[in-house]
């Protein structure tokens, strides 16, 4: 099917973006990997549509010792080659295929927010921000959690006539291990069910388990194991029952593609496997 | 109706530079197939899943299905028609292709060689693990995959050859 007609605005710079925005309340246009699939298929109709491909400065990719900040433009086959994080990087292998990435940016992934999503759940574990944009008479930011940024099923926390500049994935502290494991049913699909894990050791012992799951409810289910595991050296610590944990605190729903109970279950198995893997990378970074 | 406001862009294509006039919704896809006349480029869902529609954009592989038009004025595009050298012959790509049997029906294979062709030029001698991973954003309805698979690492030999 064929996309339905709407205006078109290509802003060259910031202001003249959220300048564009604040008047026509339209859909900002990134990479289009999820916004064109669904005016092909008439799912949106937007009025106008604001392509920020343009946009002077919204390209960049910056490190710093606190974390990496990924600019709204920044690719996401150009996020995985800069290996800037190791989450993100492990993250990014696993959202559509490659050449689905090289359009597709890792800001409109956040922005997208789907349930299913890879990236807004490796935001979410890593405690990491959105920063969002308006015109207020000049550039206004302010920088939104991801706690409160994913406030629903494709609902991300940014109002009509805002744009999200930026997003800041927090750096992974010394002694700190990651994974992210998913099942999906054909390679590349959106994942079944998913779980990233972030796990710090000190001193030989767990100090701290995060994990995050996809596919298991409205937004990333972010679940502090730390009650179960902390304080044990990574190969006795109670994985199985920082797996309950999370099983718990997943929401999985019945679908077309599994039921909850096999999306419930596989977010248990896949969550002892990741926080396992992650502490022991965490253990092996602390050695090394 | 409303506003069907035409977008004035130049493109390279294969190579030819062309100015041509476009609504915003127009996509790439369309683009060069209706308004170019470069029907080698296939449509299959128009959601991204089927990769037939891929093609080069900047020597990288994109969905033009999933990409306006009016968004690559300026750009190089090279679609299935503009990888042979032009010298009568066929790329290593598609000759690998043509003698492993790669295609039957040859729907999914515009896509696949544009694919391929990037593919390659990116990472010369791919493992198999890498070729699956390449290919695997490309569905074909006939082969099986298997001399597909066969034709990458058989294109690999041939450019290393040719090299
Ligand atoms: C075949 C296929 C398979 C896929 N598989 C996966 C998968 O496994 N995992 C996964 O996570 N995704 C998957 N996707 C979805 C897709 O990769 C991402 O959702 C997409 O790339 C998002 O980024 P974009 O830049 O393309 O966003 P766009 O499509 O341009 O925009 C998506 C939405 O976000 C909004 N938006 C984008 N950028 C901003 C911004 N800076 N400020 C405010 N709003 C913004 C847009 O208005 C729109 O509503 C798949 C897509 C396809 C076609
Ligand atoms: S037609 Fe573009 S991916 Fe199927
Ligand atoms: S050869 Fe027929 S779809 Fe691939």
């Amino acid at each position: 099917m064929k996309p339905p007609p709407f205006a078109y605005h290509a802003p060259r710079d910031l202001g003249e973006a959220l300048r564009t925005l604040a008047e026509v309340r339209g859909k900002v246009l990134a990479g289009g990997q999820s916004l064109i699939p669904m005016l092909n298929m008439r799912l949106a109709e937007p009025s106008d549509l604001v392509d920020i491909n343009r946009v002077a400065g919204l390209d960049r990719l910056e490190r710093t010792a606190d974390g990496v900040v990924v600019g709204a433009t920044v690719r996401h086959a150009d996020a995985e080659r800069a290996r800037a994080h190791p989450l993100l990087t492990r993250a990014l292998k696993l959202v559509a295929h490659p050449v689905i990435r090289n359009r597709g940016t890792v800001v409109g992934s956040l922005a997208h927010a789907d349930p299913a999503a890879e990236l807004p759940a490796v935001l979410a574990v890593l405690g990491g921000h959105v920063r969002v944009a308006r015109w207020d008479g000049g550039v206004a930011v302010r920088d939104v959690p991801a706690a409160g940024f994913f406030a629903g099923p494709m609902e991300p926390a940014i109002e009509p006539g805002e744009l999200a500049v930026s997003a800041f994935f927090p750096a992974l502290r010394p002694g700190t291990g990651s994974a992210f494991l998913e099942i999906a049913r054909r390679h590349g699909d959106y994942a079944l069910a998913g779980v990233c894990a972030v796990v710090t050791v000190d001193d030989g012992r767990v100090a701290t388990a995060r994990a995050a799951c996809i596919g298991v409810g409205p937004v990333p289910v972010v679940v502090d194991v730390g009650p179960a595991c902390t304080g044990r050296p990574p190969g006795e610590a109670d994985w199985a029952g920082a797996a309950a944990l999370v099983r718990e605190a997943a929401e999985p729903e019945d679908d077309i593609h599994a039921t909850a109970a096999y999306r419930g279950h596989l977010v248990g198995v896949l969550a002892e496997r990741a926080l396992r893997d992650a502490a022991r990378e965490g253990a092996a970074a602390r050695a090394g | 109706m409303r506003d069907e406001t035409r977008f004035e862009i130049t493109v390279t294509v294969n190579g030819a530079a062309r100015r041509l006039r476009v609504p915003a919704r127009r996509l790439l896809s369309d683009c060069l197939r209706h308004d170019l006349g470069l029907t080698g480029t296939h449509v299959g869902c128009e959601h991204g899943v089927c990769g037939c529609c891929t093609v080069l954009l900047d020597g990288r592989p994109v969905r033009s299905c999933l990409t306006f038009a009016v968004t690559v004025d300026g750009s190089k595009i090279t679609t299935v028609e503009g990888l042979a050298p032009g010298d009568g012959r066929l790329s290593p790509v598609q000759r690998a292709f043509a003698e492993c049997h790669g295609l039957q029906c040859g729907f999914c294979t515009p896509g696949f060689l544009c694919t391929v062709t990037a593919l390659l030029a990116d990472n010369p001698a791919p493992t198999e693990d890498e070729v699956l991973e390449g290919i695997s954003g490309n569905l074909c309805r006939c082969t099986g995959y298997q001399n597909i698979v066969k034709a990458v690492h058989r294109a690999a030999e041939l450019r290393a050859e040719e090299s």
